[in-house]
């Protein structure tokens, strides 16, 4: 398949991978065991620096960069914690992680807590993921006997513990700061930075936060060199990533594949097998529900950060969500719009009142009622929720849905004026 | 009055100082707390505070913000269908349009035998195998209406469906615990959740 890397994914249709047994076999553990003998943690940092990876999770922070911050002449632990929060709609790229390989995971904590000298690491998994709970878990247990957590880690002097913690059922947990609070036993409320968690973080200590996938990288990394890792995929955009497509294509699933070297296009139409029913692609949003909406004339943009983003949408989490011709743009719209409205935390007034007004208006727009100027008044509460008016990106990306769409497809809003849905509230042909 | 098994007051109380404030052990205990009662009441709240030694406000404040944790009893399987938009777009309306006629309840609502409660959820992450349900710990994906019949049929009768749910293919021999008995496998996978060993 072009453009395939399989790096974190590599393991994963073994049998019974997620065993230490196959994942030792199958070379995991074998980069924790070199590094911790040949390098100082600040090489690690300076490798990942070199490597030009960029964090998985949706934000694309330079990994490296964000481990440099954290300080290490302060008197505090510090801490590691693996963000296993995966909620944002279209996103089910760390489950394959979580539930098939999670010796990798804790081989790159590991790698991670030696770099920026921490002992104590935390995977956040939401609740909901009871298999990946159940398997991280088993393997933290293997880890521990096997030598590879606890104390003087494979005689290397270097101890770190690990603990596995359940989040209950809140996206805004996948924030870091959320999930800090979560985390301390709190409602999961996102933070005002600065301070950055690098500095104040977990228990008011310096904390790393990355994403399962990124974390996944790590030890590859550092098998294989910096030099290696950043030959690949395209400028700012070294590395593989999974592309967890879904919706109206032939074959969904996951696609571990090189940055840059493959565009939506191809995603959809070789390696998803093209769309179900031989319909056209009307909506693509290429990196989960907090990205704005492409149409079917931005498809041959390649899968990078730079590529993406020209294009006025982003990368985000490499949820890939495709919609045939049949969907209606603001029933689409809608869904995403309440799914903000019932995940918002609620500290911020914008976001708090924005997408509940949103959602309600949408509802207009989709069961009857609706006028033509509130398409504006939509646009007008879009512009006042977005732009760092809140602590957190929650809005930002609430907005997205509402403003592409508006952009895209006015008609689908015009057409829903005043009698409601004209598909009758369906939000496309398909025979369930 | 203790409405907790000693069982699961013991496992409270050694959460209280596995993490370097008391306060990390709220989501844990309310977890415990849920796998044996099924539901969380304000007795219950007051009574994983005072084995945290933690103001009753701090086990109240989280539990409406989560959306895992209940307030009130559930029906004993809880179908939990995800209605974000990748499901949507595979037919989640539908398919809990089906579950409302084939249970006779509506969304929301528990069957008079209390057996099934039917629910829709947020985003689960199983975006590529829509549309799926949730029923305790376990996924079942890519669902048809002939699956549907399958599993509801059988838990019905208290039977473990015949289809396995997600993440337990063949080739790895795994057997999931049975889902007939779904609260104690729940109460299982609860029990991994603080594994750390030595110091947190």
């Amino acid at each position: 398949m072009k453009g395939e890397m399989r790096l974190t994914t590599a393991r994963v249709d073994l049998p019974r991978s997620f065993t230490l047994e196959v994942a030792e076999q199958n070379g995991v553990y074998g980069s924790l065991k070199k590094t911790l003998a040949q390098h100082k943690p600040d090489e690690i940092i300076q490798i990942i620096k070199a490597s030009g990876l960029r964090g998985r999770g949706g934000a694309g922070f330079p990994t490296g960069g964000k481990w440099g911050f954290v300080p290490k002449n302060l008197d505090k632990p510090r801490y590691v914690v693996c963000n296993a929060d995966e909620s944002e709609p279209g996103t089910f790229k760390d489950r394959i992680i979580l539930e098939r390989d999670p010796h990798l995971l804790i081989e790159g904590c590991v790698l991670t807590a030696y770099a920026v000298e921490s002992h104590q690491v935390y995977i956040y998994i939401r609740g909901e993921y009871g298999l990946s709970i159940q398997r991280v878990s088993d393997a933290v247990r293997e880890a521990y006997k096997a030598g590879y957590l606890g104390k003087n880690i494979k005689g290397s002097g270097f101890d770190c513990d690990l603990t596995v913690y359940a989040g209950a059922g809140a996206y805004i947990c996948g924030e870091e700061t959320g999930l800090l609070d979560s985390l301390e036993g709190k409602r999961g409320h996102p933070r005002l930075k600065p301070p950055f968690p690098a500095v104040v973080g977990l228990y008011g200590s310096p904390t790393v936060i990355n994403n399962v996938e990124t974390l996944a990288s790590v030890p590859a990394i550092l098998e294989k060199g910096a030099e290696w890792f950043a030959s690949t995929g395209v400028k700012n955009a070294a590395g593989p990533r999974i592309f967890a497509v879904s919706g109206h294509v032939n074959k969904p699933g996951l696609f571990e594949i090189e940055m840059g070297k493959v565009t939506l296009r191809e995603l959809i139409d070789d390696h998803c097998g093209g769309m179900r029913n031989g319909r056209k692609v009307k909506a693509v949003i290429p990196g989960g529900a907090s990205t704005p909406f492409l149409n079917a004339e931005e498809l041959d943009v390649p899968l990078d950060f730079d590529a993406i983003q020209a294009k006025g949408s982003f990368m985000g989490s490499t949820a890939v969500i495709v919609m045939d011709e049949t969907t209606c743009m603001v029933h689409a719209a809608l869904i995403l719009t309440r799914f903000f409205a019932h995940e918002s935390c609620g500290q911020c007034t914008p976001c708090r009142e924005g997408t509940h007004w949103a959602e309600s208006i949408l509802e207009r727009f989709e069961h009857g009622g609706a006028r033509t100027e509130d398409i504006d008044i939509l646009l007008d509460i879009a512009a006042e929720m977005g732009g760092g008016r809140t602590i957190c990106a929650l809005a930002d990306g609430a907005i997205g849905p509402i403003r592409s769409t508006i952009q895209k497809w006015q008609g689908d809003y015009e057409s829903h004026v005043p009698g409601g849905c004209p598909q009758k509230g369906s939000l496309c042909e398909v025979s369930w | 009055m203790a409405q907790l098994s000693k069982e699961t007051q013991d496992k409270i109380r050694d959460l209280k100082d596995k993490f370097p404030a008391r306060r990390s052990a709220v989501l844990p205990s309310l977890h415990y707390a849920q796998a044996e009662l099924g539901y969380l009441d304000d007795a219950t709240l007051a009574e994983v505070a005072a084995l945290l030694d933690l103001p009753q406000s701090m086990t109240t404040e989280v539990v409406g913000f989560y959306t895992m944790f209940d307030r009130e009893r559930r029906g004993k399987y809880k179908l939990e269908v995800c209605r974000n938009i990748s499901c949507a777009l595979m037919g989640a309306k539908q398919l809990t349009k089906y579950l409302e006629k084939k249970l006779g309840v509506e969304l929301g609502g528990t069957t008079p035998d209390g057996k099934f409660t039917l629910l829709e959820t947020e985003c689960l992450g199983a975006c590529g195998y829509a549309p799926m349900l949730m029923i305790g710990p376990y996924f079942y994906e890519n669902l048809t209406r002939e699956k549907v019949d399958a599993i509801v049929g059988a838990l019905a009768e208290d039977r473990d469906p015949p289809i396995r749910p997600a993440g337990y293919p063949e080739m790895d021999g795994e057997t999931p615990k049975p889902l007939a008995k779904a609260s104690s496998a729940s109460a299982e996978i609860r029990d991994r959740l603080a594994v750390s060993k030595g110091k947190p």
